[in-house]
């Protein structure tokens, strides 16, 4: 293999979600993974100001959260994982918050991911 | 003693369960995924294998960051596909066997792998999808299952050489419980994908295919490539082909490639499909 040694925290664009990000996001996590239950998903909709102050999450989170932002909430400590049972909630796949993320339309995004394979 | 008879990888997409649920086999989307398929069925069905061992990661499903084990190994007698939030139909029930379990248990702890140990576990996706693509409907005539997990949602991830020597451990466990079973080892996730970031949608065909020929003749050499190396080659989820490595390591015998399919892209992914056959 010929290929260049990289350190883990020096990767161009990825956010490696180590124990600093996890003490960081971990509120905001934890209120993700509890999506995973339908009653929780409907708590959530129904007052989602209240949902989040349950679990303690930061006003930077609460922000993030609010403003639907990958991006942010990335930043604020959130793990993909956990982020995608939140963008489920709002009716967003993995297309659109690439899509957010790299600034492309979603059309566009999945393109980009199609000409890869050519 | 049980024979380890050959190891499969399948991407474990959790777009592929919502696909299958909707019988999309020949969408002109789909079919070029689910057509790397039928060949592995064929070869399923000769040979009839009575176990699967299946090495996947948990999305956040059973486990959540306030206890991540690095490796975890089932040992119940039923696993449950639940409800992870987004919409894929749960599936119900995976028959398990614990008893092989325990032996895998037994085995590693001895050679110095010390794993969290499983009497009750929910399946998400990364295990159910490729269940689902190689046997089918799992309410009628399951075949036995051993989940095995690796921890890829939160560093420190266990390394790739780590993972293939874990591989290992299994294989020897594997071949010294006292069976007449035919084992076949599942490699799931991958191959190159991110989801996050500014370089979220990066793919590397070029890289995933140099794994797909590495992984059947030179494991060995493949396994010394770094955390680092692999997510900046393969993505920040593409990391899940330690997973890959891991089935690998179980092959202990003369191993040969039998089919092979890649496609770009499923969902923000490159699927690939390998059936390798074991020879003692």
């Amino acid at each position: 293999m010929t290929m260049d040694a990289h350190e883990l925290h020096e990767l161009p664009e990825t956010v490696i979600f180590d124990g600093r990000e996890a003490m960081k996001g971990y509120p905001l996590n934890k209120m993700c993974y509890s999506f995973n239950r339908a009653d929780a998903r409907e708590d959530f909709r129904r007052d989602p100001e209240a949902y989040m102050t349950r679990f303690g999450l930061t006003e930077k989170q609460k922000a993030a959260v609010r403003a639907r932002n990958v991006a942010q909430l990335i930043e604020v400590g959130g793990n993909i994982y956990y982020l995608a049972k939140l963008a489920g909630i709002f009716g967003l796949g993995v297309q659109d918050l690439g899509a957010q993320q790299t600034g492309m339309t979603v059309e566009a995004f999945k393109d980009m991911l199609k000409k890869q394979g050519e | 003693m049980a024979r380890i008879i050959g190891g499969l990888t399948s991407s474990h997409i959790p777009a592929v369960g919502a696909a299958y649920a909707k019988k999309q086999f020949e969408d002109p989307y789909w079919k070029p995924f689910f057509e790397g398929y039928p060949p592995v069925h064929k070869w399923l069905a000769e040979q009839k294998p009575d176990v699967a061992v299946v090495f996947y990661n948990d999305h956040g499903l059973n486990f959540f960051l306030d206890k991540m084990p690095t490796f975890a190994i089932g040992a119940a007698f039923e696993y449950e596909n639940q409800d992870e939030g987004w919409g894929i139909p749960a599936l119900g029930k995976f028959r398990g066997y614990p008893e092989l379990s325990w032996r895998i248990i037994d085995g590693v702890v001895a050679d110095g792998f010390d794993v969290c140990s499983c009497q009750e576990m929910a399946v998400d996706h990364g295990f159910s999808v490729p269940v689902q693509l190689f046997w089918g409907d799992q309410t009628k005539n399951p075949i036995k299952t051993i989940p095995i997990c690796v921890n890829t949602v939160q560093h420190p991830v266990p390394t790739p050489m780590r993972c293939y020597r874990f591989g290992q451990a299994i294989g020897r466990a594997i071949s010294a419980f006292p069976g007449n079973e035919k084992v076949v080892i599942l490699g799931t996730g991958g191959m190159s994908h991110q989801l996050d970031g500014k370089r979220a949608g990066f793919i590397n065909k070029k890289f995933d295919l140099m794994c797909m020929e590495k992984i059947v003749d030179d494991p060995e050499e493949l396994a010394k490539i770094s955390t680092a190396d692999l997510i900046q080659e393969a993505g920040a989820q593409g990391l899940e082909f330690i997973l890959w490595l891991a089935m690998r390591g179980c092959l202990t015998g003369k191993v040969t490639r039998l089919h092979q399919n890649y496609h770009i892209p499923i969902s923000n992914t490159a699927a690939g499909t390998l059936l390798l056959a074991n020879a003692a």
